[in-house]
C-alpha cells in the first residue's frame, strides 16, 4: 500500500517499506545532462531493470526524467512535478537533483536556469522555486554528479552565476521525510554503476528491507568513496617502483604528469568505467579529481604534477630503484627453467632410485623375488 | 532573410488561432521549450517560438586559465557528446602550440569519435525520436494511420524480420519494444568501444592536446574490434527499419514531405582527421579540412558552395538578436585583427568576441534569450546565412556526397551519393547500402540520415582499425608529443558535434587564455531572430508546417511538431533561445497526456 503525502505532513511508511514510490528527476540545474546519459550506460543494474520491475525487492518505480520521458513535454510531463510541489502527488518521492545549484539572488529581475513556468505569469520558473517546494516534501534526496553534489565545474572561480552544491544550498545537515540526509553521488559524470547502486540501495530502504545507505561526513556512499584511485589502481605498482612516466605515451604510473590519484576519494580504476571497461589513471587519463569537493580550482592546471607528488616521489626513489634492481635480479631467476629439463643420455633431476616404485633394480622387487623362490 | 521557399499556398482565409505550448520537451538534451499558434481550421502552425533558458558562462569562467585545460572543461559544456568538444578543443590547441598528433592517436581518436556517432545516433533515434512514431504514440495521434500500417507490409522483412509497418512501429514502444530494449544495449555495447579509446564516456579521460594517453595494446584493438562486429547486424536492420517507416510515412501521409522543411541551407565542419595530412597549421588548413573522412563544406539550395575551412572559419558571424548580453562591439579591442594567412577577422568572429552577461525578466518583446545567433556571412550573396545542421548527420552526408572527396575501401562518395559497405556479420551478408541526396530538407529526411550515418561511422570504424593496427604491428605505438604553450597564440578546431558543426576559437596571452568561444550545432540550429530580423533554422521549420495528427484541439499531442523538432537532435546545454511572433503572455497552455508513467 502507498502512504499520500500530506501538505507538510510526514511520510509514514508501513512497517514494510513502500510499495510503490516516484522518481522525479531534474536535470534543469546547471548541468550538461551529462548524468542522465550516464545513468543510461549502466548495465548493473540498468534503469531498464527497475523501472520493469526486474529487480526482487524493489518497489513498483515511476520514473520521471526528461531524456528517457516518453510524453511529449509540456505540462503532462510536469504534472507530478507540480503535484509533489503542492503536496499532492499521494505518493512518497525521491527527488534526484542534476547540474550546480545558481545563486538567483544576485541577478535582479533574470534567472540563470528555469525548469517550466509560472501557471500564473507564464514567466520562468527557477530551478530555486522547484527545490524549495520538492525537497522539504521528498521522502529521499539524492545529488547526482559533482554538479549537483559540491557546485563542480561551473561553480569555479570566475564563473558569473555564483551556483552552488545542493547540500551548500539546503544546508548539510537537511533531512529529508524519510529521514535521511542528502545522498550525494559526485562524478563528472557519474560513473553509471556507482550511481545505479546507490540509486538501487536506497530504493531497498524505501521497501523497507535494507537500512539507509551508509554515507562519509561529504554525503557519499562510504563503499564507493571510501578508498584512494591510486589504491585500486593499475599503475599503482609502478608507483611503488618510484618508475614514473614522463608523458602519456607511458604505460607507468602518471603523478609526476598530472595525476591526482593518490589523494583522490573514487572507485573508477577498480571498477573500470562501464562493465569494467575503461577508466582514468589505469587506461591512461590522468585524475583530475572530478569526483571531489575541490574540483576543479583545487587541482589546475590538470596536466602539471600536483605539488605534493614532487616530495613523495623523491622519497620513494631510494626504495623504489632499489627494490625495482632486486625484483629484476629474481624476475630474471624467475624466467629460467631448472637445469635438469634435457635431452641427454643422462638423467640429472637428482633422482633417487628408491623411490620409483617397483622399477627393474627396486629392491623391493628383488626381495619379493627372493621371497616367492619355491 | 533565411526563408523557406514559400510553399504554394491556396489564398486561405485564416482561421481562430489556438495557442498551445510544451515546455519543457522531454526526450532531448537540456531544457526546450515549443510555443506555437495553431490553425485548426486549415490544420496549420502559423507561428511558432521556441525557449530554453540556461546560462552557465564557460567563455566567462574560462578567461586566465591555462589552455591546456581547455578541453577537460569545454567537455562539460555537453552530457551527451562532451568529447566532442574535447576533440575540437585539442584541434585548437594542436594548431596554438604547433604540434600534430602521432597518426596512431589520431587513429585512436578518430575510433573513439566513431563510437560516439554510433552510440550517441542510437539511443537518440531509437529511444528518443522514434517514440514519436511507435505503434503506442501513432495509436493516440493517428489511428487511421496505424490501420494502415497493419495490413502494409514491411519491404525489408528479409532484412530485420518484421512483417508489417506496424510490427515495426511496436518494436519501438518504449521500455518494452524489442528494438527499443535492444537499442539501448547497443547504445552500451558503442558506449564501451568508446571507453576503449577515449577512456570514459562522456567526458574523456584520455585525450590530450598532443595526442591520447590511451595505450595502443593489440587487445585495445581486439576488444574494440569485436564489439563491432557483434552491433553490425542491428545496424543494417536499422537502416531496413527506418527506410521502411519513413517510406510509408510519405505514403500514408502525402505532404508530409513539408513537416519540418526548410530551404538547404546545410553547414558541415567535418570529422576524422586524415593523420597522412593533417599538420594542424592554419596556412594548411585548407588542404587537411579537405582531407578529413567527413568533408567539410557549406550546401545552399542544393549546391555545394565552399569546402574549404579558411572561408568556412572567415564566415562565421555572431550576431547579437534578442539575447540577455550587451554588445561588445564598440565596447571591446578586437585580439586577433589578421589570420594567419593576412585575411582580415571581423569584430563578430568567435576569436573577437567577448561576452558579456546581462541577465534581466524574459520578455517576448524585448530580451529572452540566453544564446547569441551564429550566422555565416556569403561574401557572393551579401547575405547572412542561417545555416543548420540537419541534426549533424543529414549535412555531413550531404556535403560529402556531393563533394565527392571521400575514398576509403569501405565508404566512397560518388558526387550524388555515398556508399556504404558493411562487411557479412553473423545473420546478415555483406551489405552495401547507398544514401542518396534526398529531395528535400524535412524532418523525416533528417531521421533518416541518422541511421545511414551510423552505418558509415561503423564502415569507417573498421577502416581505422585496420589503419591503426598496421602501425603497431609494424612497430609504432608512439601516441604522444610533447610541447610548450607560447606565450601569445591563436588557434581553431573544425569537428562535427553528433549533432553537427562545432568550431572552438582560441586566444592566448601570457600564456593564458585571453579568450575561448565554442560553437556548437545547437546554437546554429535553434538560434533566436538576429539583428537583422533572419530567424533561426528550428522555427524557420515549424512555421507555416502541415500538421497531419488526427486529434482536435481538445486532446492534440503535437507529434507533428515534435516530430520537427527533435529531428535537429536538439542539445539544449549550451542554452538556446528561440522566438518569433507577438510574444504575448500565453492565454492557454495545453499539452499532450502520453504515458504518464511506466512500469
Amino acid at each position: 500500500m502507498t502512504q499520500g503525502v500530506g501538505g507538510g505532513g510526514a511520510v509514514i511508511p508501513h512497517e514494510h517499506g513502500f510499495d510503490e514510490i516516484t522518481i522525479l528527476w531534474i536535470s534543469e540545474g546547471m548541468s550538461c545532462d551529462g548524468d542522465s546519459v550516464s545513468m543510461t550506460a549502466s548495465d548493473q543494474p540498468a534503469i531498464e531493470d527497475v523501472v520493469l520491475g526486474l529487480i526482487p525487492g524493489l518497489p513498483k518505480v515511476n520514473l520521471h526524467n526528461k531524456v528517457l520521458s516518453p510524453a511529449a513535454g509540456g505540462e503532462e510531463f510536469l504534472a507530478p512535478y507540480r503535484a509533489a510541489a503542492r503536496g499532492e502527488l499521494g505518493q512518497p518521492f525521491i527527488l534526484v537533483i542534476e547540474g550546480s545549484i545558481p545563486n538567483e539572488n544576485i541577478n535582479g529581475d533574470g534567472y540563470w536556469t528555469s525548469f517550466g513556468n509560472d501557471e500564473r505569469t507564464g514567466e520562468p520558473l527557477t530551478l530555486n522555486w522547484w527545490i524549495d517546494r520538492l525537497a522539504p516534501r521528498a521522502w529521499a534526496v539524492v545529488a547526482a554528479g559533482t554538479c549537483a553534489t559540491y557546485g563542480g565545474i561551473h561553480a569555479m572561480a570566475g564563473n558569473p552565476t555564483g551556483c552552488m552544491g545542493l547540500a551548500d544550498y539546503l544546508g548539510w545537515d537537511f533531512r529529508s521525510q524519510g529521514g535521511l540526509p542528502i545522498v550525494n553521488v559526485p562524478g563528472c559524470p557519474i560513473q553509471p554503476e556507482n550511481f545505479m547502486e546507490t540509486l538501487t540501495w536506497v530504493l531497498y530502504h524505501a521497501a523497507g528491507s535494507a537500512p539507509p545507505p551508509p554515507l562519509d561526513s561529504l554525503l557519499r556512499p562510504q563503499w564507493l568513496f571510501g578508498k584512494t584511485v591510486h589504491e585500486g589502481c593499475d599503475r599503482a605498482a609502478y608507483y611503488e617502483q618510484a618508475d614514473f612516466a614522463k608523458d602519456y605515451n607511458s604505460p607507468k604510473c602518471q603523478v609526476k604528469i598530472g595525476c591526482w590519484g593518490p589523494v583522490i576519494n573514487c572507485n573508477v580504476p577498480k571498477r573500470g568505467w562501464m562493465g569494467g571497461v575503461g577508466g582514468c589513471p589505469n587506461v591512461g587519463g590522468i585524475c583530475i579529481a572530478c569526483t571531489m569537493p575541490g574540483f576543479p580550482d583545487k587541482f589546475m592546471p590538470f596536466m602539471d604534477m600536483p605539488p605534493g607528488g614532487s616530495l613523495s616521489t623523491l622519497m620513494i626513489k631510494p626504495y623504489g630503484a632499489l627494490i625495482r634492481r632486486l625484483r629484476g635480479i629474481t624476475n630474471a631467476t624467475a624466467n629460467r627453467e631448472p637445469k635438469w629439463h634435457h635431452n641427454g643420455p643422462a638423467l640429472t633431476s637428482g633422482y633417487n632410485p628408491r623411490w620409483r616404485p617397483y622399477g627393474p633394480a627396486d629392491p623391493r622387487r628383488q626381495a619379493a623375488r627372493e621371497r616367492n623362490k619355491p | 532573410m533565411t526563408a523557406t521557399k514559400p510553399r504554394p499556398a491556396a489564398a486561405k482565409k485564416r482561421g481562430e488561432l489556438t495557442e498551445m505550448a510544451w515546455d519543457p520537451i522531454t526526450r532531448i538534451i537540456g531544457n526546450l521549450g515549443v510555443y506555437t499558434k495553431i490553425d485548426f481550421a486549415n490544420r496549420e502552425v502559423v507561428e511558432c517560438h521556441t525557449t530554453s533558458s540556461l546560462f552557465r558562462g564557460y567563455s566567462v569562467f574560462m578567461k586566465g586559465k591555462d589552455p591546456r585545460d581547455a578541453g577537460f572543461i569545454t567537455s562539460r559544456i555537453c552530457g551527451i557528446c562532451g568529447d566532442n568538444h574535447t576533440t575540437c578543443s585539442v584541434y585548437a590547441q594542436n594548431m596554438a602550440y604547433g604540434i600534430k598528433t602521432p597518426p596512431l592517436a589520431e587513429w585512436i581518436i578518430n575510433l573513439g569519435e566513431a563510437a560516439e556517432y554510433m552510440f550517441d545516433h542510437t539511443l537518440f533515434q531509437d529511444n528518443l525520436v522514434f517514440v514519436d512514431f511507435c505503434e503506442a504514440m501513432v495509436k493516440q495521434t493517428n489511428p487511421s494511420v496505424l490501420a494502415r500500417a497493419e495490413k502494409t507490409a514491411a519491404p525489408g522483412r528479409d532484412v530485420h524480420g518484421y512483417a508489417t509497418i506496424a510490427d515495426i512501429m511496436r518494436a519501438y514502444n518504449p521500455f518494452e519494444g524489442e528494438v527499443y530494449k535492444e537499442a539501448l544495449k547497443v547504445s552500451r555495447i558503442t558506449r564501451e568501444m568508446f571507453c576503449l579509446m577515449e577512456g570514459r564516456h562522456v567526458h574523456p579521460s584520455t585525450v590530450y592536446p598532443g595526442g591520447v594517453g590511451t595505450m595502443p595494446q593489440p587487445t585495445l584493438f581486439t576488444d574494440y574490434l569485436s564489439r563491432l562486429i557483434s552491433i553490425l547486424d542491428f545496424v543494417k536492420k536499422a537502416v531496413a527499419m527506418n527506410d521502411d517507416i519513413f517510406d510509408f510515412w510519405y505514403e500514408a501521409l502525402p505532404g508530409y514531405e513539408e513537416v519540418g522543411r526548410r530551404r538547404v541551407l546545410l553547414g558541415c565542419w567535418g570529422a576524422f582527421q586524415n593523420p597522412d595530412v593533417v599538420d594542424y597549421r592554419y596556412e594548411t588548413m585548407t588542404h587537411w579540412g579537405r582531407a578529413m573522412h567527413v568533408t567539410p563544406g557549406i550546401v545552399v539550395d542544393g549546391k555545394l558552395l565552399t569546402t574549404d575551412l579558411v572561408d568556412i572559419n572567415l564566415g562565421i558571424r555572431i550576431l547579437l538578436g534578442s539575447s540577455y548580453y550587451k554588445d561588445w562591439v564598440g565596447e571591446e579591442e578586437p585580439f586577433v585583427n589578421f589570420d594567419p594567412l593576412g585575411n582580415p577577422v571581423d569584430i563578430r568572429h568567435p576569436w573577437n568576441q567577448t561576452t558579456l552577461p546581462d541577465p534581466g525578466k524574459r520578455d517576448f518583446d524585448d530580451r529572452y534569450s540566453w544564446v547569441m545567433s551564429p550566422r555565416w556571412f556569403d561574401k557572393g550573396s551579401g547575405e547572412h546565412l542561417a545555416l543548420d545542421t540537419g541534426g549533424g548527420c543529414f549535412a555531413r552526408l550531404y556535403v560529402t556526397a556531393l563533394a565527392n572527396m571521400v575514398d576509403t575501401p569501405y565508404v566512397k562518395s560518388t558526387g550524388r551519393s555515398v556508399l556504404i559497405t558493411l562487411p557479412k556479420s553473423e545473420r546478415l551478408p555483406e551489405t552495401t547500402l547507398e544514401w542518396k541526396i534526398p529531395r528535400w530538407s524535412n524532418a523525416l529526411e533528417r531521421d533518416r540520415s541518422r541511421a545511414y550515418f551510423i552505418a558509415y561511422a561503423a564502415a569507417m570504424s573498421l577502416y581505422f582499425l585496420e589503419r591503426a593496427m598496421q602501425r603497431v604491428r609494424g612497430g609504432d605505438m608512439r601516441v604522444f608529443t610533447d610541447f610548450d604553450v607560447p606565450d601569445e597564440a591563436i588557434g581553431c578546431g573544425f569537428h562535427e558535434a553528433v549533432r553537427g558543426t562545432l568550431s572552438h576559437h582560441l586566444v592566448i596571452r601570457d600564456r593564458k587564455i585571453a579568450n575561448y568561444h565554442p560553437y556548437p550545432p545547437t546554437p546554429w540550429n535553434g538560434s533566436p531572430r538576429d539583428s537583422y530580423g533572419t530567424p533561426g533554422p528550428y522555427e524557420d521549420a515549424i512555421q507555416n508546417m502541415p500538421i497531419f495528427e488526427e486529434n482536435g484541439p481538445e486532446n492534440f499531442k503535437g507529434v507533428d511538431i515534435m516530430r520537427a523538432v527533435r529531428s535537429f537532435d536538439p542539445c539544449l546545454p549550451c542554452g538556446v533561445h528561440m522566438y518569433v511572433g507577438g510574444g504575448r503572455t500565453l492565454k492557454k497552455i495545453h499539452s499532450p497526456m502520453f504515458g504518464a508513467s511506466h512500469g
